[in-house]
Parts: structure tokens; sequence; C-alpha cells
């Protein structure tokens, strides 16, 4: 059954919309208001908080943590520093996708790591030979997303500054109203932005405190929706979304490799044996796709919606249908999520096109319908993230 | 040390800056001499009280053509547009029109005072955007010149007319009322509500010496209407740090392209050699040189101040002088302590983070240009309201707000002159703030400071002649090929080399940059 998640009590009255969805077996809000476009805004102008609690979170302990977890995880963790979190690819032992997630050290011997599935199951069995416990902690812990250019003035406003100093990709513990949190420098938007993580028993003290403090930062709590919009302006992968779990995936075409959806900086081959260690080492050479960004032509789409009269019509929130993408009359991949950029005034997507299509700057068609009918529109492979702001890691 | 610049613009306002940066991107040695401190002419972000940022003067932006943000990659030089979601109307009788972002809601709102309203509101929508949509490409184009049609001109207009044909009857009959007709009459054929056709009128006087019941200015509710944001017409939004962020956008994409620009260079004349235009004096006596000089100053300013009337055919001069500035509206600015809380919806809440608009009905819209016809600035005026801090908190402090006032009508020509207005400015302000005070209480106890702004001080400090906000008023007969006059409304003037790019050209006012654009095409052209 569907639960509500540990802020329920506060999100809820908060919800004007009532557009909920699930996630991971939670209910989360898709956008407060009568539209998402405001919360996106204010993840990219002031700051927005998001609950992130649905996310899967797994306790690591044990002498030999370090060791597990660069056994399962394709990342050696082991020269990890406490007080650090690294981004990781998960496989299988054919070397094909799993899950993408965080993993924090907490403590010498104290882990955290996430990922988007539950994952208990694939830890428990690999744990056998190791000095370790994995415990899910998906329901004890709480989580918020606080992300935009004014995050950090508002943490440090109910911390006492325990954010000043604190760097991308580090995590810090804290107080927040008056509750033990962590507080990590991470988050999906892309921008300058933490995680708090929490006890689920004294979630709402935590959000009573930051949304208190947030109106003088002009925080407004957000939803999925603009998660959505922030998460593809920065180029990130969504599980079954741009790529599948391989444990689920019922035939061989639906599994990826990191190196093909763009995990492949995650990947530390030359090392002690992990999962998946040999397949990964042979498929680097010769991925078949390339996970790239597209920046699909406005003015060609103007020109088809002026064709029948009417103005350009623009998704007021990111897709993640399918689309073929072509060159020529030829399917070379397929974008599988994409969003207008309100910022960026670009409309842009993610897609996995064949290798030999990927070079940056070339020139492929998309398919775009206008009015029924499908057409083809120019999609020019660029960098991705399409934004990247300084202050993301400044 | 001379340096000889293929181009001089004067004046680095948005349009200027617009026309460097396109002559710079085609290769062309550029050189913005700006007379103030700081960049932006009108659309000017300043730090007028330590921590509070405003945008003194324009204060929105619709109009601003996507192609120039794209052509430009203004995003990346630091543009940064927020939609405003929703406008939000006070009664004094305590009720309120809120029309939010779910169409559903507005149309709940609406039928508060007209069901009839709430269903026609969408479709007078949906008939705005078709114009809009139909208006979107006269606003990229050089007007034709009547008296003479060349070829290229013939093609542009028949192209026009094709478009303009392809519309039903209605859609030809709406256009045809939206040139003519008075924003009151044109909005009585859709609405019954006094309410909602006050709301909606002010866009048809804003900038304007007209009233709401002024026959022409139902079209310059289309120019307010015609702006469009990531392809939806009439949707308005905040540059984040205040407009001045557009034209540092603007701006960066001209360096970045090769284009100089100075500040504290004011121009005191633009130098006429033979007959062409050769360069400009500056007021400290030096002289910069170019092939070209191209004014983003208002027609009055370019040609009554910096050319000299001696220097133009007579009957020129007569055109320019009686092209009509008559400024009509001032601006306080206010940091404040708080929100302010209105009796008509109390607390915080969106519909503080949109547009605010104090016009009550068509009578107090009438009523405050009564007065204005006579040289007084109106008592209770028509205010339109924002609040950007609350989306964009780098303009003030944590906790702290800057409220933008527009207020209408406070005429240039005051009855005792309007070197009056540094002795009335602060009743005039007193005015404003006493006037919204009704529609929220503690609005006096939350003011750390104020700035008032009347049209002479937007002349004297931006260089607006008689505080135009627009460089020449928006009227039918100031429009498309008479902008500024019938024979010159092509970016040219009389004088070879001299060009003007900014909003006393067409397409006209507002944050929009296609004067600038198209003046640098046109100058392109001839190179």
């Amino acid at each position: 059954m569907t639960r509500p998640s540990p802020f329920h009590p506060r999100t809820a009255p908060l919800c004007e919309s009532h557009a909920w969805k699930t996630w991971a077996g939670f209910l989360a809000v898709c956008h407060y208001g009568a539209c998402g476009e405001a919360e996106y805004h204010a993840f990219r102008h002031a700051a927005g908080v998001l609950d992130v609690s649905p996310l899967c979170k797994y306790a690591v302990t044990g002498p030999d943590a370090a060791r597990f977890l660069s056994y399962v995880w394709a990342r050696d963790v082991s020269r990890l520093k406490p007080g650090r979190v690294t981004y990781a690819a998960l496989c299988d032992a054919d070397g094909f996708l799993i899950d993408d997630g965080t993993i924090a050290r907490l403590d010498d011997d104290h882990w955290r790591c996430t990922t988007a599935s539950p994952s208990l199951h694939w830890f428990a069995r690999h744990a056998r030979r190791f000095d370790v416990t994995v415990t899910d902690t998906s329901e004890q812990t709480a989580a918020l997303a606080v992300q935009g250019p004014r995050s950090r003035d508002l943490l440090n406003d109910v911390t006492d500054g325990a954010v000043e100093g604190l760097r991308f990709f580090r995590v810090t513990g804290a107080s927040i109203g008056g509750v033990t949190v962590e507080i990590s420098r991470t988050g999906y938007t892309g921008d300058l932005g933490y995680e708090v993580w929490m006890p689920a028993d004294n979630a709402l003290d935590v959000w009573d405190a930051l949304v208190g403090a947030g109106r003088r930062h002009a925080l407004q709590p957000a939803g999925l929706d603009a998660l959505d919009m922030t998460r593809v302006e920065a180029g990130f992968i969504l599980q079954d979304v741009d790529y599948y779990s391989s444990l689920r995936a019922q035939v061989r075409s639906r599994m990826s490799t990191p190196w093909e959806v763009g995990l492949g900086w995650t990947v530390q081959l030359d090392r002690d044996p992990f999962i998946g260690q040999d397949a990964l080492v042979a498929s680097e050479k010769s991925p078949t796709w390339q996970f790239v960004g597209l920046d699909i032509d406005w003015e060609e789409l103007e020109a088809l919606y002026e064709r029948v009269g009417l103005p350009p019509h623009l998704p007021a929130q990111a897709w993640r249908t399918p689309v073929p993408v072509y060159s020529g009359s030829e399917q070379v991949g397929q974008a599988t999520s994409g969003t207008w950029s309100p910022l960026l005034k670009k409309n842009f997507a993610l897609a996995s096109v064949r290798t030999a299509h990927a070079a940056m700057g070339t020139r492929l068609r998309i398919e775009q319908t206008v009015e029924f009918r499908r057409h083809k529109v120019t999609a020019t492979v660029v960098e991705r993230p399409f934004f990247d702001p300084e202050r993301k890691r400044s | 040390m001379t340096t000889t610049y293929d181009a001089i613009v004067i004046g680095g306002g948005h349009n200027g800056l617009t026309c460097a940066a396109y002559l710079a991107k085609a290769g062309r040695k550029v050189c913005v001499l700006e007379r103030r401190h700081v960049l932006g002419g009108a659309a000017v972000s300043e730090e007028v009280f330590p921590g509070f940022t405003f945008s003194v003067c324009s204060y929105v932006v619709s109009l601003l053509r996507p192609e120039i943000i794209r052509e430009l990659d203004l995003p990346r030089h630091g543009l940064d547009l927020i939609p405003l979601e929703s406008t939000f109307t006070p009664l004094p009788d305590g009720r309120a029109l809120y029309r939010g972002p779910d169409p559903g809601q507005a149309r709940r709102a609406i039928a508060q005072f007209s069901a009839k309203d709430a269903d026609a509101y969408p479709e007078f929508g949906a008939a705005m955007s078709q114009i809009g949509r139909l208006v979107k490409p006269v606003l990229a184009m050089t007007p034709p010149d009547p008296s003479k049609l060349g070829l290229g001109a013939i093609m542009d207009l028949l192209r026009l007319g094709r478009r303009f044909g392809d519309l039903d009857t209605d859609a030809r009959t709406l256009q045809a009322r939206m040139m003519t007709m008075s924003a009151a009459d044109f909005l009585d054929r859709w609405f019954e509500s006094p309410v909602l056709k006050a709301a909606m009128s002010v866009s048809g006087i804003i900038g304007t010496f007209q009233g709401v019941r002024s026959p022409g200015t139902a079209y310059v509710l289309l120019h307010h209407y015609m702006g469009d944001i990531d392809g939806a017409y009439r949707s308005w939004g905040f540059s984040r740090g205040g407009t001045g962020g557009v034209s540092n956008a603007i701006a960066n994409a001209a360096r970045s392209f090769g284009a100089e620009i100075r500040t504290e260079a004011p121009v005191d004349q633009i130098l006429i050699e033979g007959e062409s235009a050769t360069g400009v004096v500056l007021a400290n006596g030096d002289e910069v040189r170019a092939k070209t000089v191209v004014s983003g100053l208002d027609p009055h300013l370019t040609f009554l101040k910096l050319v000299g009337r001696d220097k133009l055919p007579d009957p020129f001069v007569k055109d320019i002088e009686r092209f009509k500035m008559r400024g009509s509206s001032g601006k306080v600015n206010l940091a404040l302590d708080g929100l302010p809380d209105f009796v008509a919806m109390p607390g915080e809440g969106p519909h503080l983070r949109g547009d605010i608009t104090i016009a009550p009905s068509i009578d107090y819209l009438e009523r405050a240009y009564d007065e204005a016809k006579y040289g007084a600035w109106s008592r209770r005026p028509f205010m339109d309201v924002v609040i950007p801090s609350l989306t964009d908190p780098t303009v003030a402090p944590p906790g702290k707000h800057v409220m933008s006032i527009f207020v209408q009508y406070a005429p240039y020509k005051l009855k005792e002159g309007p070197e009056d207005w540094p002795h009335q400015r602060e009743a005039f302000g007193d005015a404003v703030i006493d006037t919204l005070a009704e529609y929220c209480p503690n609005l006096k106890d939350i003011i750390l400071h104020r700035q008032v702004l009347s049209p002479w001080d937007l002349e004297q400090e931006f260089g607006l002649t008689e505080g135009n906000i627009f460089h020449g008023e928006l009227s039918l007969e100031q429009l498309f090929f008479q902008r500024p006059t019938a024979q010159w409304a092509r970016y040219k003037t009389p004088i070879k080399d001299l060009w003007m790019c900014a909003s006393g050209t067409h397409p006209g006012g507002g944050i929009m940059g296609a004067p600038g654009k198209n003046a640098a095409r046109a100058m392109l052209k001839r190179w």
C-alpha cells in the first residue's frame, strides 16, 4: 500500500493541486501549486525544499564496510575519507547497470548508500563474505533536498553556519530544530544544494525549523515535476526512464553498461576484484551506445507550428516518453527524456544514440509531433550538463 | 591616438547594446558610449539603498524577442527571466479579483463578478494569442516606405498581406478594432464586469498620455499583449537582479563579439562633416570618429540636441518637434521591512508574487486621467505593483523586500511647468503611498526607504525626453512606417551615416530589443 512520507502532515496541506504520485511506495508531490513552474524557478533562483524520503537508503557498518562497498559498487571507495560522498554505478556480474547512487562515509566504519530501487537483496547476497552489516534504513531515515542558490544561506541560518565551509560532495553533522541531522552537499538539480538526512521520528521538527527560516530566503516547497526539469538540465540519468536495471530487464537490448549511459567516469577498473570487473574491462572498448545531450532546433519546430497556424506549444513539464532519433532516415537511437529549459530558452533532450553518431556537434533528427502529425526536426549533439552553474561547486 | 570605429552607438540602453552586439557579431568595430556610470538606460538595476536593488525604471520583461535571446545566446551571458504568474486586483470594498496560473481558478475568480465573463475570458486569450502570432513577424520588419516602394518592400507587404489574408473575417475585424478603438470600448465587446474590464484595460494606458476611454488605446493593449515567454503570449516576467540584468547580458554578449563599451562617456554633439556623420564629441571635448553613428537616444535628443536644427531640413525638424513624447507616468520604489498585508487577501501567498494592480474601475482610471489632462498628477492613481524579492531574493537582504510601484498619471507638463516637479515630487509620492495603504494598511509601517521618480526625474537622470518611457507615444500616427516620421522610419536619418536604433523607431518601446536588432540589420545591408 502506498504510504505517506514522514513529512506528509506538513506537505499535504500545502499541496493545493492534490497532484501526487507514488515513488518507491510512498506518496510524493508532483507540484504544490497549479503548475510546477514557480517551484522550478525556486530551485534556480532562490531555494526549493523537496521531500526525498522515498530514496532507498542503506546503512553499511563493520570493519569490512569499505572493502565490501568497493566490491559491490564499480568504484573504489576504500580511500574515501570520513565526511566525503561519492557517486557510483552498481553493476551485475556481466557488467550491466543495476542502479546508480551515492555512497557517503559518515564515519570510519559507518557508511550510507542510496539507490533508486530497493537493493537490499543484492547487497545481502554479496555481503556474506565480509564482516559487514547492511541495514535498510529507508523507513527510519527521512530526507529533504534543499536546493538552489539560496540553500547555503538558509542552511547556515538554521545550523549556525554548519555548511559554510562544506564543499561539494562532503557531508557533515549538524543540528536543525534541535534534531541531529547529517547534511551532504549533494542533489539532483545540478545547482548549489544539499540533502538533509534525519531520523523519521523527528522529521517534522526539522521541516518546521527549515521552512520557518526559509521565509527569509524565498524558500518554496517543490515537487517532483520541478525536480525533473532541473535534472534534465543537469543531464542526470533516471532509472526506468533513461536506463533499466539489468535485474529487471527482460531482454538484453534493455540492459546498459555504465559506458553507455554516461557513467563511465565513475567506474574504476584497475583494482582489487569487484562485481562485473572482467565484463566492464571488455565492454569499455566498444560501447554500442552513447548517452548524449540534444539541443532541438527551435526555429524548425516553430516553423512547423507556424505552418498549421499555431503558436509553438511547449509542454509545461519535463517529458519521458521515448522518441526516435534519426540520422537521415535511419533510426540511430532514442531520446528518453527532455524538457524545455525556461532558464536557457532551449529545448533539450537526453538520448541514447549509436556510438558512430555521438560526436559533439553531430546533427541528428528527432521526431516531433505537431498537430497530430509526426515530423523530424534537427537536434544537435551538445555538451551535457546543459546547465552547470559555477555555484554548484564553489 | 585616434581609433576609427565602424560604428559608434550613442547610449548604452538595451536597444543601443543590442544594435552594438549585432554589429559586432557581424565583425564590425563598435564602440558604445554611455553617459551614466551604469549600463541599461531605462532597463537598469541600481542598489539605490544599501542591500536593496531596484529595477529603477522599467520593471518587468515580456517583449524581449526570443530570437534575440537565442542569436545573442543571452542566457549564457547572464539573462535569467522569472515568470510572473498571477494578477491580483484588490478592490476598495475588500473583494479581490485574483487571476492565478490555473485556468479553473481564474475562471472562478472572474465568475464572482460575472459568470459570462468567466467563460469569455479564455476565448479572449485565444484571440489575443492569434493576433500576437500575427503581429510577431511585423516586429522584426524594417517598415516599408510607402512613398517609394521598391520590389523588396512590395514583397514584404505581400507576405504580410497574405498572413492577414489567411485570417478569418472575425480575426480581421478584431485586428481592425484593436488598431482603432479605445481599450475600454474594445473590452466592452467581450466583457461586462467593470472590475475585470478595469483590470484588463490598464495595459492600454501604460506609458501613454491617454485615458482608457481614448481611441487608440486598444493598440497599446495589444502592444503589451504581444510579448511571449517560451511561446506563451502575454506572459510577463522579472529579470533576475532587476531589468539591468537584461542590459548586462546584452552588453556581455556585445563584448564577447568584440564591442567596446564605455560608461561615463556623455556625448555632447554628433559630428557632421559635409552631409555625413563622422563621429561624436564627448562632454570633455574628446572626439571619437567612426564611419557611422547610431543613436540609441530618443528622436528629440538625437536630432534637436545632438545634431542641431540648423543641420537638418526644416520639414524634418517640424516632424520631430511634433513627435509626441508627453511622459505620463512616475515610479515609486520602496525598500520594505516585511510584506504588505492586503485587506482583500490577508497574509502571504502567491498573490504577492505576481502583478498587483490598483485599478478598481474604468471610472476610477478615467478620473485619474482627467486630473492629468489639466496638468495635475492623479490624487488616486492607477498603480502596477510588483515585489520581485519574493521570487528573486538577490535584490533585498534576507527577510526584507523591494516593491516597485509604476504610477499613472504623472504628467510631465504640470500646470506649474515641468520644472515644478522637484517641489511636487514628495507630495506625489505621499499620494501614491496613501492610496496603496487603503488596500494594505500596514504599508506605512514597513517602509524603510522610498525613492520617487517623476517624469521630470526620468528626463534629467535617464535622458527620456519629457519622461516618456517609450521614446515617444505608441499612438497610431506614431507607429510602424510613421515612427518617428513618415519618411524616416527605416532607421536611417536625413544625415548620411547617422542611424537610429531605439524605441523611437519601429516597433517601439518596452524591453524588446527589436529596434536595436532591426537597425543593425538595416545598417549591415548598407555596408
